[in-house]
């Protein structure tokens, strides 16, 4: 038999629900595990008092009526916990208690999920491998030295490792399905508008969507199922009639057509990425998809606009951080010296760096050469997708321009980090869901992710092609668990 | 365009965050790289495209002008880097 951590999320939930396990067996074989993975530095806050005594109640009332009945489940650090320290990534943040509840967890924890701890991010979301966190590097379980890839870089650490069933991120440009590329699993950015941001400690918030990150598609439905509500709470959440994902999965695609976007061969790309989409690309003909060659024009200009967006609405969103109501707090001669003080201890390099940007292109005599002009090209790269959609289903791309690299890589060249989300952040710009999901691994034997970009809200599609390439490509996430 | 080092004492100014000589320097030549990156976008003619300023382009829902008290007066204030029952403190503002 395998052990309670090797299961995916249904087959727990399948487990606990016949009372083959009990939840306070489900969360001690998870706590275990974490204790002896310190070394991947996944978490930021540990809350196992709290969640085994969560799992007793639930064993002692059990309701096997709900989604995710006793399930521990650790989440990223963005999303605010009552009661417990939620950082961002960030010192800023680093002894902020909210006294409230993000909507996405609430609906974890209103369908049975036990909260397990706060997983490591990049500083305010902002990064490609987490490596901008206050609270330090988090390691790659599929190798030493190794970046998770980010924002989402423990929530996918923590997941790939076994030490949490499934988890949640957010993706502001790809840090929900890059570090899952990174990583051998899955994670979906939903359209914009189905999970609520309420709660969720802001980037930018035309980009930021919350999503999950499982071990397969099937997880991958039922979790978003659960995650996803209209919420008054946020004024950006769309009241559409929200299904049965897990239910209606489907493994046909047959008569699908799927679109290959010829802008996405970008300059320099490995032979071994394109190898990979290649063999998505034969994998959906075999299941009787057609495959459809379309174009995106604008595709090079996603990220010039993104990193004029992103960093325009966090400036904004980042001037909260004053050090008066809450977080950390500088010396300062005076109001204004303090306030300068706390922003420029209180936040990384990154964060600065991009505040700054964003600063820049809102200010006086440049809002309409930087922002003017990147909400523009939003709109034609928009545009092209609604264009695209007339003719195809669905879009198949490779999900990163490459595998994961070494820890400190990357770190003095901003842009060629930046480069990291080429392939994802369009999604964002144009309020797409898409999905990425494990489909091989390249000559080091990391693993390599393909990105499957649906319609808005047509979530539903994008899990029946997930599901069906899945089966096909059969990956096995071979992990050693080197740190223990 | 570049962006020099009186550049980036003004934002920072206008960011308040303060930043140090040998810093801002790091930080004058890493904008410039990323500017460098951003000014592709003067390739595009957008002249007849309108902004999109919203993806979801839905109507801002209404609500009722209600108070939803919730009696957590004590948890915010502890939250305060400045501890004080009663009030946020901050560095004399009045002379």
């Amino acid at each position: 038999m395998s052990s309670i951590v090797d299961l995916t999320l249904v087959e727990l939930i399948n487990k606990i629900k016949k009372k083959e396990v009990s939840s306070k067996e489900t969360t001690n074989a998870y706590i275990e595990r974490c204790k002896k993975s310190k070394k991947l530095n996944s978490f930021i806050t540990e809350d196992f008092d709290q969640a085994l005594k969560k799992a007793d109640a639930f064993d002692n009332n059990p309701n096997f009526e709900k989604k995710l009945p006793g399930i521990p489940i650790a989440v990223k650090d963005l999303f605010c916990t009552k009661d417990l320290r939620t950082t961002a990534g960030s010192k800023i943040l680093n002894n902020f208690i909210p006294t409230y509840e993000s909507t996405v967890t609430n609906n974890l924890w209103e369908n049975g999920a036990i909260l397990l701890g706060k997983l490591n991010c990049d500083e305010f979301a902002m990064g490609s491998s987490n490596e901008t966190s206050f609270f330090g590097n988090v390691q790659n379980p599929i190798g030493e030295n190794l970046v998770p890839g980010g924002s989402s870089g423990g929530s996918a650490s923590a997941l790939a490792a076994k030490l949490t069933p499934a988890t949640i991120g957010t993706d502001t440009g790809g840090s929900i399905r890059q570090p899952a590329s990174f990583t051998g699993t899955v994670g979906l950015k939903p359209t914009y508008g189905s999970c609520s941001r309420y709660g969720i400690v802001a980037f930018a918030s035309s980009l930021d969507q919350a999503g999950p990150m499982t071990r397969d598609v099937k997880d991958c439905a039922l979790m978003f199922e659960v995650m996803s509500s209209f919420d008054k709470k946020d004024s950006t959440s769309i009241d559409f009639e929200r299904d049965n994902y897990l239910n209606k999965l489907k493994d046909t695609i047959k008569g699908k057509k799927i679109g290959i976007p010829k802008e996405y061969r970008v300059d320099g790309m490995s032979k071994e990425i394109d190898e990979l989409w290649q063999k998505g690309i034969k994998i959906i003909k075999e299941a009787g998809a057609d495959v459809v060659d379309i174009s995106l024009p604008n595709t090079m200009y996603a990220l010039p606009a993104y990193y004029i967006v992103a960093p325009a609405e966090a400036s904004s969103n980042l001037a909260r951080y004053d050090g008066v109501k809450y977080g950390f707090r500088s010396k300062g001669e005076n109001l204004i010296d303090m306030y300068e003080k706390t922003r420029s201890e209180g936040f990384g390099d990154e964060v600065k760096r991009r505040i700054l940007i964003g600063t820049y292109v809102l200010s006086s005599g440049y809002y309409d050469a930087y922002y003017l002009k990147a909400q523009k090209v939003r709109r034609l790269i928009k545009n092209d997708f609604d264009q695209a959609y007339k003719n195809v289903d669905a879009i198949l791309t490779p999900s990163t321009p490459s595998s994961a690299f070494k820890i400190g890589e990357k770190t003095n060249d901003p842009v060629s980090m930046y480069l990291n989300d080429i392939f994802t952040v369009p999604i964002n710009l144009a309020g797409l869901p898409a999905i990425s999901i494990p489909a091989g691994i390249d000559a080091k034997g990391y693993p390599l992710g393909l990105q499957i970009i649906g319609k808005a809200f047509d979530e539903q599609n994008i899990f029946n092609i997930a599901y069906t390439m899945e089966k096909h490509i059969n990956f096995k996430n071979e992990i050693k668990s080197w740190w223990m | 365009m570049a962006i020099d080092l009186k550049t980036v004492k003004h934002i920072s100014k206008l960011a308040r965050i303060s930043i140090e000589e040998k810093k801002a320097k790091k930080l004058a030549g890493d904008l410039n790289s990323i500017f460098e990156f951003i000014e592709k976008l003067n390739q595009l003619d957008t002249d007849k495209v309108e902004p999109l300023t919203s993806i979801a382009e839905t109507k801002l829902q209404l609500r009722h002008d209600k108070i939803k008290s919730e009696n957590i007066r004590e948890q915010i204030l502890k939250n305060s880097p400045n501890e004080n029952k009663d009030f946020f403190v901050v560095p004399k503002v009045v002379e």
